[in-house]
């Protein structure tokens, strides 16, 4: 078999550079090395109980600032401090709980913290708690599932049953608290140690059981701007409007209390 | 006109080379990078921890269960997806090889809706028997085995397809019996492809994450497996990430080079 080669089987130089442009163009697309307009997108990671709420808030935001559009990445709140450590592009972090915020301050890689809202746990139990849970103390006859330890909810479980003298023996350590609902929603486990806002959230389908308050732990949320971010002003006017009437109320009506 | 077509697939164009580079380069400074952040000082004291031994064994165990029900249930399987004359084999096929291709997490979805204790079969193992397969070291091991039976029996079938017959069919003139014949002609004839199998589904399930995570969970010593030990460390300490990866990885290569006449070989079928 014979191959022609003239100007119609030749390909260009252009038609030659063709796969690397696009290959970078796409490489390009997808990280993002495109100068864009500046503060126009800010990407907000935060903490997986702040799920639901932050969808409202990211709405009165753009209401108020509608150059700028909100984009979050939710995880457990020392995942995303992690990410942001790698540099991962973060502008904005809302932590759940002090503990995975203060070494990234210590390290000066966020400021402008500010504590935006409080939270405490609740016993979260499939729909009409068919198990019965009462309390706390309930707990180790049944199946339940709790955080990690590492992430907030789990560090916050952890030293609740350790304050009401509980042992915590719990089926399984949950990646974050939206793990912990799913098992529950699920009715996999009988209980499942979440964040009161979380019951809240998932409206009718998992049934509530209050720790009495002087028994409860209260978890500070923190939000900061991360240092090495291109939208820092946009950043900063996201991290301060948590703190606003508007948004204090979106959070009040999610069950959060006030910082 | 006289154009060698042996000169011609020599040349590589600059276009394709580019490209393949950049390829290696994502596929191998991931790995380099892992190698040299691993705290190699500190790895013996990590791989004796707690954490690690429990891990460790526990991936293991889970593993070579896995890989031992794959085994027990994927050979028949594929026995009759080669041989059998029965309608609806092409659907089968399709069916059990679907988990090659099915993200994890959606298999340990699908796995916590067929086997949980409110699932399909489930739930009649919880209220009659009180057996409950999520964050059990037995769900562990039903995560794993749903992932890794697939390679086992493609590749089990792949060979069963491609056996010569005739010395069947010899065995068969000789007077043998068509359990003499499979024991001693035909498991003997696809015993490299079980091995081979056997390998790769092993592999599968020793990394299997998501499918764990989503139907066992995570729990030390029960279901917290290597790959989920990982991610857990992740947010403490991250060299013990470093250092459990690494012995992941160690593994991985160890299968490959099991394996390298049966994919490292230049041309290989």
């Amino acid at each position: 078999m014979t191959i022609r080669l003239g100007p119609v089987g030749r390909p260009s130089r252009a038609g030659r550079a063709l796969p690397l442009t696009l290959a970078l163009g796409l490489l390009c697309a997808v990280a993002g090395c495109t100068s864009s307009p500046p503060n126009s997108t800010i990407t907000v990671g935060a903490a997986a109980s702040l799920t639901d709420v932050f969808s409202d808030i990211a709405e009165a935001f753009t209401a108020a600032h509608p150059d700028t559009t909100v984009t979050f990445t939710f995880a457990g709140s020392s995942t995303i401090a992690e990410q942001v450590r790698q540099g991962a592009p973060i502008d904005a972090f809302a932590s759940a709980g002090t503990a995975p915020m203060s070494p990234l301050v210590g390290e000066g890689l966020v400021n402008g913290v500010v504590d935006f809202a409080t939270n405490s746990l609740q016993i979260a139990t499939p729909k009409n708690n068919p198990a019965r849970i009462q309390s706390l103390a309930d707990l180790p006859n049944a199946t339940y599932v709790v955080c990690q330890l590492e992430v907030p909810c789990g560090a916050a479980a952890s030293e609740l049953f350790a304050r009401n003298s509980v042992p915590l023996a719990p089926s399984s350590y949950e990646s974050d608290v939206r793990a912990v609902l799913t098992k529950v929603i699920a009715d996999e486990v009988d209980a499942g140690l979440v964040y009161v806002t979380d019951v809240l959230s998932a409206g009718g389908v998992v049934t509530g059981v209050d720790i009495p308050a002087e028994d409860n732990i209260t978890t500070t949320y923190q939000a900061a701007v991360v240092r090495d971010t291109g939208a820092s002003e946009a950043a900063t006017l996201f991290v301060e409007f948590l703190t606003t009437d508007e948004a204090q109320a979106i959070l009040a009506a999610a069950g959060f209390g006030a910082p | 006109m006289t154009s060698s077509p042996a000169r011609a697939r020599r040349v590589t164009p600059i276009p394709i080379g580019i490209l393949a580079a950049i390829a290696v380069a994502l596929l191998g400074i991931p790995l380099i990078g892992l190698v040299l952040r691993t705290p190699w000082s500190r790895l013996p004291d990590i791989l004796t921890s707690p954490v690690a031994t429990e891990a460790l064994r526990l991936s293991l165990l889970c593993s070579v269960a896995a890989t031992a029900v794959a085994i027990v249930l994927g050979i028949p399987l594929a026995w009759v997806l080669a041989r059998a004359k029965v309608p609806g084999v092409p659907v089968v096929r399709a069916l059990v090889t679907l988990p090659l291709v099915l993200p994890p997490v959606v298999g340990g979805v699908a796995l916590l809706i067929a086997f949980g204790r409110r699932g399909l079969v489930g739930q009649y193992l919880y209220d009659w028997f009180g057996v409950q397969l999520p964050f059990s070291t037995a769900g562990v091991i039903i995560a794993e085995a749903f992932v890794a039976m697939p390679f086992l029996v493609i590749t089990v079938e792949g060979a069963l397809r491609s056996a010569d017959p005739r010395f069947e069919e010899a065995a068969a003139t000789l007077g043998a019996s068509r359990w003499h014949i499979l024991r001693r002609v035909t498991l003997p004839l696809i015993a490299p492809a079980i091995v081979a199998g056997a390998v790769l589904a092993w592999a599968r399930a020793l990394g299997e994450f998501g499918a764990t995570i989503t139907f066992a969970g995570n729990l030390p010593g029960v279901t917290q497996t290597m790959p989920l030990a990982v991610y857990a460390a992740l947010d403490t300490d991250r060299e013990v990430a470093f250092a459990l990866s690494m012995i992941l990885l160690a593994v991985s290569l160890a299968v490959l080079i099991a394996l390298r006449d049966r994919y490292l070989r230049r041309g290989a079928s």
